[in-house]
C-alpha cells in the first residue's frame, strides 16, 4: 500500500467535506436545533394555564371548609344550596365548575368519588391537583376525627432505602442511584455509536456510490489501488465525524447553557406546576442540591480511566466495521439507486438489532444475550459502550476487545474484497451469490 | 514500449482477453480498435495495473510491468468523470499528486497547461459548473501533466466540437514528437487512419490483426483504380479495362496482379482522354474493419 497516495485521499476527503456547505451548516445548526427544541419545549411546560378556576363546593361532610384552601389555580368557595342551582349559577359563568363531594359512610372509607360539574373540561393536570387537594383535605378531616395529630403521624412513618454493599473487601461501594445514572451514561454512549455508525457510514456509501456513478473511479484507479482508495476514504470521512461531534461537544453545551441562562433558569427549575411541586415538597425525597451533589458524586466515582479509552476504542472500532461493510455495498450498488434499499439492509439490520438489545442491556446489563452481544463483533461497538458505566468483568471486557479487533480486520478484509470488483463493475445487478463470488475469488 | 504476451483474463462468466500477444513499438501511435465488448477496456486496464492478468506477461520498456509504472502512465478511460463539487485547480493538482508530483511541481505544471488552453480562469470554478467539452479538457490535462512515457486515450474525442477535437488532437501529436508512446482506442475509422501509425485489432478476446497502417492498407488492397476524366465518355477507349464501376466521368477498374498502371495510364493519354485524377484506391480502414471482424466472428 502507498501511504503517500492514503494520504492524499484522506486528505481530500477530509477537506472538500469540511469546507463544503452542507458540513458548516449541519455542525452548526444541529446544536441550533437542539438549543430551539430545549428552548421550545420548556416554554411549552412553563407555560401552565394561570386562570384561576371558580369552584363552588358542595360538601355533604360539612367538614372540609376548614381543610379544603385556595391555591393559585383554583379558588373554592363552600356553598350549601341544591345541586341544582349550583349547576345553574355554573352555567351562568358564576363559576368554572361545581364540585360535589359526596357523604363519607363512615370515617374508614378510603374511597370516595366526587363528582366535578362542568361544560369546561379540566385537563390533566388540574385534574390530578384537584384530586390530590381533595384528598389531603379528607386526610385532614380524617385526622382530626380520629384525634391524630401530624407529630405522631410523622412518627409512625420511616424512610426506607437500600444501599447495595459489596461482599468482597475490593468491590465497589455504590448506591441505589449507580445503576440509574449507569443507564444514562451508558444509554447515550450507546445511542451514540448508533448515529455515527449510521450516519457516517451511510455518508461512506453514497460517497463511494458518487464516485462509481460519476465514473471518477476509472481515472482514479489508474493511479491508486482500490483499498488505498476504500482505506483513504474511510479515513477521511472518520476524520470527518470526530471534527463534527468534537465541535458539537462544545457548541451543544454552550448553547443549552445559554437557552438556559435566556429563560432564567427555568429548565433548571421547571417543576414549576403544582403536581411536582407537591413531589418536591415532599419530605420524603431529596432536595434538589444534595440529590445533584449525589448524581455528581456517583458519575466522579465511575471507572472513567477504563471508559473512556474504551469508548474511544469501541467508537472506532464499530466506525471501522461498518464504514467498510457500506463502502463494499456502496461499490456494488453502483448506478441503480433502487437496489440500495435490498444491499443495505443485511448491514442495517444489525445495527437495529444492536441498538434494541443495547436498551434491553441497560435494564438488565447482565443478562446472557446482554454479553454475548457485547461480544459479538457487529453488536459490540453499540451494546458494550452502554455496559461499560455498569462496571462488567474484566474477562468480557478483554473478550469483546479482542473479537472486536478480529471482527474489524475481517470485515474490512471482506470489504475490501468485495469493493475491488465492485467499483469497477458497470451495468449489472448484483445478487448476493455474486458477492459470495467475489470474497472467495482469488483473482 | 509494450509487449503483451499470451496474456489471458477471465470473468467469471466468460473470457474477456484470450491469449494476446502484441508488441507496441516505442515511440508510435498504436490504435487499439475492436468491436464493442472485444476486450480492449479490459486489455487496457491490465496494461494500467488496475487489473491483473490471470496469465501472460506484461513488459514496460523491456521491464515486467509492476505498480511504479503507472506513474509513467497516463490514462484517460471512455467512461470518465470528476468529482462535481472540487474547484478545477484542486480537483488537477490532486491528481497530479497521486501521480507523484510534489504540490509545487503539480500547481506549475497544471499552470503551463492551462494557459496554453487559455483557460486559467477556470482555476477556482467548480467542477459541476463546467460544460462536457470543458471537463474534457481538465481530462486531458490531467492525463498528460505529470509527462508519461506511455500515453492511453479511449474514445478522447467524444463529446467535443471539431474546433476542441482538432486542440486535442494537435496536443497528442505534439506529445508523440516529443517522445511519448500513445495508445488509441477508438470506433472512429477515419481518425485511426489520421493519426495511428500502427494498429491492433481485437475482436471477442483474440488479436486479429496487428501491423503498421501503411502495411496493412497495402496488404488489403483490391488493385482498384480510380480516373476522373473530362469530356464525353468515349467507351472505346476504355474497352482494354476490367471495369468495376464508370459513370459521371468517374471510372473505377481492377488492375490485374503484374500490370502496371502507369503503362495504363499512358494510354489512355495518348488516345487523348482528358484526365484530371488517376489514383489508386486504398481499403478504407472502415472497409478493413468490418471485413476482418465479421470473418473473425464464428456466430454471426
Amino acid at each position: 500500500m502507498n501511504i503517500r497516495n492514503v494520504k492524499l485521499i484522506i486528505a481530500r476527503e477530509y477537506f472538500t467535506r469540511v469546507t463544503s456547505k452542507s458540513f458548516i451548516l449541519g455542525t452548526i445548526l444541529t446544536p441550533i436545533g437542539i438549543g430551539l427544541l430545549m428552548w421550545v419545549s420548556g416554554y411549552i411546560m412553563t407555560q401552565t394555564d394561570s386562570k384561576i378556576f371558580k369552584i363552588a363546593v358542595l360538601d355533604d361532610n360539612h367538614a372540609l371548609e376548614k381543610h379544603l384552601k385556595n391555591t393559585k389555580t383554583f379558588a373554592f368557595t363552600f356553598r350549601d344550596e341544591p345541586l341544582e342551582t349550583l349547576k345553574k349559577q355554573a352555567e351562568n359563568k358564576k363559576y368554572d365548575g361545581v364540585l360535589f363531594v359526596p357523604k363519607l359512610d363512615s370515617i374508614q372509607e378510603s374511597k370516595i368519588t366526587a363528582l366535578y360539574y362542568s361544560d369546561k373540561q379540566l385537563g390533566l393536570e388540574r385534574s390530578e391537583s384537584l384530586s390530590n387537594r381533595l384528598g389531603k383535605a379528607l386526610r385532614k378531616y380524617k385526622m382530626k376525627t380520629l384525634d391524630i395529630d401530624q407529630k405522631t403521624l410523622d412518627i409512625i412513618k420511616t424512610s426506607v432505602s437500600i444501599n447495595p454493599e459489596p461482599i468482597k473487601k475490593n468491590g465497589k461501594d455504590r448506591s441505589t442511584m449507580t445503576s440509574m445514572i449507569a443507564a444514562g451514561i451508558g444509554g447515550m454512549m450507546g445511542f451514540i455509536m448508533y448515529i455515527v455508525v449510521f450516519v457516517y457510514g451511510m455518508m461512506i456509501m453514497r460517497s463511494v456510490m458518487e464516485e462509481k456513478t460519476s465514473r471518477i473511479v476509472e481515472v482514479i484507479m489508474s493511479s491508486v489501488k482500490p483499498i488505498e482508495l476504500m482505506i483513504g476514504k474511510i479515513l477521511g470521512v472518520g476524520a470527518v465525524g470526530l471534527t463534527q461531534l468534537a465541535f458539537w461537544m462544545v457548541l451543544i453545551p454552550v448553547i443549552l447553557f445559554g437557552v438556559n441562562f435566556a429563560m432564567g433558569g427555568a429548565i433548571g427549575t421547571m417543576p414549576h406546576t403544582e403536581m411536582t411541586q407537591e413531589v418536591l415538597n415532599n419530605p420524603d425525597l431529596l432536595t434538589g442540591n444534595t440529590k445533584i451533589t449525589q448524581i455528581t458524586y456517583e458519575i466522579m466515582s465511575l471507572n472513567w480511566w477504563l471508559i473512556l479509552p474504551l469508548f474511544v476504542f469501541y467508537f472506532l472500532g464499530g466506525f471501522f466495521l461498518y464504514a467498510s461493510l457500506f463502502a463494499a455495498v456502496g461499490s456494488a450498488i453502483g448506478d441503480d439507486v433502487g437496489e440500495s434499499q435490498s444491499l443495505t439492509l443485511p448491514i442495517s439490520l444489525p445495527v437495529i438489532i444492536a441498538l434494541y438489545i443495547m436498551m434491553a442491556a441497560l435494564k438488565d446489563p447482565n443478562s446472557t444475550m446482554a454479553v454475548w452481544a457485547s461480544i459479538f463483533p457487529l453488536f459490540s461497538p453499540i451494546v458494550m459502550p452502554a455496559r461499560l458505566a455498569f462496571d462488567p468483568p474484566m474477562w468480557q471486557i478483554v473478550a469483546s476487545v479482542v473479537s472486536l479487533i478480529v471482527g474489524v480486520w475481517f470485515f474490512a478484509w471482506l470489504s475490501a474484497r468485495i469493493y475491488r470488483v465492485g467499483i469497477l463493475l458497470y451495468g449489472k445487478k448484483i445478487s448476493f451469490k455474486e458477492l459470495g463470488k467475489w470474497m472467495l475469488n482469488n483473482k | 514500449m509494450l509487449i503483451i504476451n499470451q496474456v489471458t483474463k477471465q470473468f467469471s462468466n466468460h473470457l474477456a482477453v484470450d491469449k494476446v500477444s502484441f508488441e507496441m513499438p516505442k515511440g508510435s501511435i498504436m490504435g487499439l480498435l475492436g468491436p464493442n465488448g472485444a476486450g480492449k477496456t479490459t486489455l487496457i486496464r491490465m496494461i494500467t495495473t488496475i487489473t491483473m492478468p490471470d496469465s501472460g506477461q506484461i513488459l514496460f520498456d523491456g521491464e515486467p510491468l509492476a505498480r511504479k509504472h503507472i506513474l509513467k502512465t497516463g490514462y484517460m478511460p471512455e467512461e470518465r468523470g470528476l468529482y462535481k463539487k472540487m474547484k478545477v485547480g484542486h480537483h488537477l493538482v490532486y491528481l497530479a499528486q497521486l501521480k507523484g508530483f510534489s504540490r509545487k511541481e503539480a500547481k506549475r505544471e497544471i499552470q503551463k497547461w492551462m494557459d496554453k488552453f487559455d483557460i486559467m480562469d477556470w482555476w477556482d470554478k467548480k467542477v459541476q459548473d463546467l460544460s462536457k467539452g470543458m471537463q474534457q479538457k481538465i481530462q486531458f490535462i490531467s492525463t498528460v501533466v505529470h509527462r508519461p512515457k506511455l500515453l492511453i486515450f479511449d474514445e478522447p474525442f467524444s463529446g467535443l466540437d471539431p474546433i476542441n477535437a482538432n486542440l486535442i488532437k494537435d496536443e497528442i501529436s505534439q506529445l508523440h514528437k516529443e517522445g511519448a508512446s500513445i495508445i488509441f482506442s477508438t470506433h472512429r475509422m477515419e481518425q485511426v487512419e489520421e493519426i495511428c501509425e500502427y494498429i491492433v485489432l481485437i475482436n471477442q478476446g483474440n488479436n486479429i490483426l496487428e501491423g503498421y497502417v501503411k502495411d496493412i492498407k497495402q496488404d488489403f488492397k483490391q488493385n482498384h483504380f480510380e480516373i476522373k476524366y473530362s469530356g464525353s465518355p468515349i467507351n472505346s477507349h476504355f474497352e482494354a479495362l476490367d471495369i468495376i464501376s464508370h459513370q459521371d466521368n468517374t471510372l473505377v477498374f481492377h488492375l490485374p496482379e503484374g500490370e502496371n498502371s502507369n503503362v495504363i495510364l499512358q494510354n489512355l493519354l495518348q488516345q487523348g482522354v482528358d484526365i484530371q485524377s488517376f489514383r489508386e484506391i486504398l481499403p478504407t480502414f472502415n472497409e478493413i474493419f468490418i471485413n476482418q471482424v465479421e470473418q473473425n466472428t464464428p456466430n454471426r
